[in-house]
């Protein structure tokens, strides 16, 4: 393959498809999470932070705000893309894309594009909510965009491969429900790490989401749980280890070809 | 012999559950020709097709379709092919103007306007073309199946099953579309268990068994060649044997002698038949009634899968 014949207008036309399919669903896709983030400010930001001191020299409520632009970014980027990609093997209507001239690079490409570029939109869109609630100065604009973007595009491939390794509905949300929303709870959305007791704070060092949340915190606040280089290695690592499976998924066949 | 078209070599399939879906089929496709692959289900037609089309992997052998290999070069090859399967799989929730545009895009043809009007219009979709496509019935969602493979303009069209629980009036129009895109020079195969479908549309016949392809023939040879006719000659009188002097054409003697059967190949030409009254009347035997039978192409196929069965049981 040469990049001369890369398949644009195919790209262009699975993007385009899932940006209207985004579209459609606006009302589900924008209001509710807006709504969520609407409430944990209202639940942790003012009825809690009211009653807690600054943690690392930032104010409690916006203490919060990247770790809560986090969760709706790895939920957001898991469930469009893994149900952009298992919708059309639930229907059948992943026969044309299997038989399109189009790379398996292209499809990730525009699945996962398309995936990213919402959870993106929607991360930014949060971030204007909460700027409502608390006042906000960011530090770093370009690393907590940099971080946005490289989160989403993870995520969304992450979302990817459960979309097609997904059977059923249930898989889709299987592991959003029961491993990520967990990690992210556990991974210092809502606290520092180090107000945990020294053995917990050695296990959640294994976790994987607190390296996400630290180094995005760090672009507002320039402080974090761990070292930003080590936050950014993590991310690119995680990213590299989606890409590798999306690869060998590909190369495969597996639950796309028999 | 012109270039084929589509060249299958030494395709095998297996499947992870041990199912051998194909042996070995070799087929060439001749350009602008109407191939029809007919075969009982789980023959083996949709396989052979979801490989052509890339969505399912051979185990072994080569495809080059319009000079390009389909695994090597499957981005110039699948340029070249339209695809319609059997079941019906839509975007529910797109209109059918968005859906037959999105197939084009993702062929990587620029966009035509134009041409997607002429290929709804062909189709009756045209008044359709704003309507979500979960508004519309199955026979209009098979339009739009057929509307998305054409949207790319393909040079070799495959269609599965593609008048299966239609009606009349789709199966119609079907086939004058089928014959409207041969004239543009577009290669069909189409499978069918329908033989009515082979009969009356295709050029040429596959018959595929058990993953094997037992048979490919000109439609008009098959008939020729196996296509028997037979008169059967109703009696007056019961008779016990075949009279010696009506040896030569071979007879058999049907439904407790009150019934003569001649079986004659259509291939030959036909002065056996008044000879063979004539000889009766000479010997006096009478007959009430006559009628004569030509094997369809139903018949055909019947009688090369069971043969089939018979011989590999």
């Amino acid at each position: 393959m040469s990049w001369l014949d890369f398949n644009r207008r195919g790209v262009w036309a699975i993007y385009h498809f899932e940006m209207a399919r985004f579209r459609r669903t606006l009302l589900q896709s924008l209001v509710t999470p807006v709504m969520t983030t609407s409430l944990y400010f209202v639940v942790f930001g003012s009825a809690i932070g009211s009653r807690m001191t600054q943690v690392g020299g930032v104010p409690y409520a916006a203490f919060i705000v990247p770790g809560l632009i986090m969760l709706s970014l790895f939920t957001e980027s898991l469930s469009n893309a893994s149900f952009g990609i298992y919708f059309p093997k639930f229907t059948g209507t992943i026969y044309e894309l299997l038989s399109a001239p189009v790379s398996s690079l292209e499809i990730v490409l525009a699945y996962v594009g398309a995936a990213a570029s919402k959870s993106i939109l929607l991360g930014l869109i949060i971030l204007a909510t909460a700027s409502l609630f608390v006042p906000l100065h960011i530090l770093h604009p370009f690393w907590m965009l940099a971080f946005l973007i490289l989160t989403a595009a993870t995520f969304s491939l992450f979302g990817f491969i459960i979309g097609i390794w997904a059977k059923g509905f249930e898989h889709l949300q299987f592991i959003p429900m029961l491993i990520v929303t967990p990690l992210t709870f556990l991974g210092g959305a809502f606290y520092s790490i180090d107000m945990l007791p020294p053995a917990w704070r050695t296990v959640t060092l294994f976790n994987p989401v607190v390296y996400l949340i630290s180094g995005f915190r760090w672009a507002f606040f320039g402080t974090a749980d761990v070292g930003v280089g080590i936050s950014l290695s993590m991310t690119l690592g995680f990213f590299g280890l989606c890409l590798g499976l999306v690869t060998w998924i590909f190369r495969t066949g597996y639950r796309l070809k028999n | 012999m012109m270039m084929p078209v589509l060249s299958i070599q030494n395709l095998s399939k297996s499947y992870a559950s041990g199912l051998q879906a194909l042996k070995g089929v070799n087929l060439e496709i001749r350009k602008g020709e109407i191939f029809a692959l007919l075969g009982p289900n789980g023959a083996g037609k949709t396989t052979l097709i979801s490989i052509v089309c890339g969505i399912v992997t051979a185990s072994e052998g080569v495809v080059i379709a319009d000079g390009h290999d389909i695994v090597r070069d499957y981005r110039a090859a699948r340029t070249k092919i339209g695809l319609v399967p059997q079941e019906l799989a839509t975007d529910t929730f797109e209109t059918v103007w968005a859906t037959v545009n999105f197939s084009r895009g993702l062929f990587g043809r620029a966009p035509d306007p134009a041409h997607i009007e002429r290929v709804l219009r062909d189709l009756s979709l045209w008044e359709k073309r704003k309507d979500r496509i979960m508004t519309l019935s199955g026979g209009m969602k098979r339009r739009v199946m057929i509307a998305k493979a054409l949207a790319h303009e393909p040079e070799i069209l495959f269609l599965d099953e593609p008048t299966a629980g239609v009606d009349v009036e789709l199966r119609r129009d079907m086939w004058a579309l089928v014959r409207g895109l041969r004239e543009k020079g577009v290669t069909i195969i189409l499978t069918t268990h329908y033989i009515e479908e082979a009969e009356e549309m295709a050029d040429r016949i596959g018959v595929i068994s058990k993953g094997e392809l037992i048979l490919v023939e000109d439609k008009a040879t098959l008939m020729k060649k196996l296509g028997k006719k037979q008169l059967t000659l109703q009696l007056q009188e019961p008779m016990d044997a075949i009279p010696a002097a009506l040896g030569q054409w071979q007879l058999a003697l049907k439904a407790n002698g009150n019934e003569l059967e001649y079986s004659f190949d259509t291939g030959e030409d036909h002065t056996e038949i008044p000879a063979l009254l004539r000889r009766m009347g000479e010997l006096g035997i009478a007959f009430k009634d006559l009628n004569t039978r030509q094997s369809s192409l139903e018949d055909i196929f019947v009688s090369l899968v069971t043969t089939r069965k018979g011989a590999t049981a």
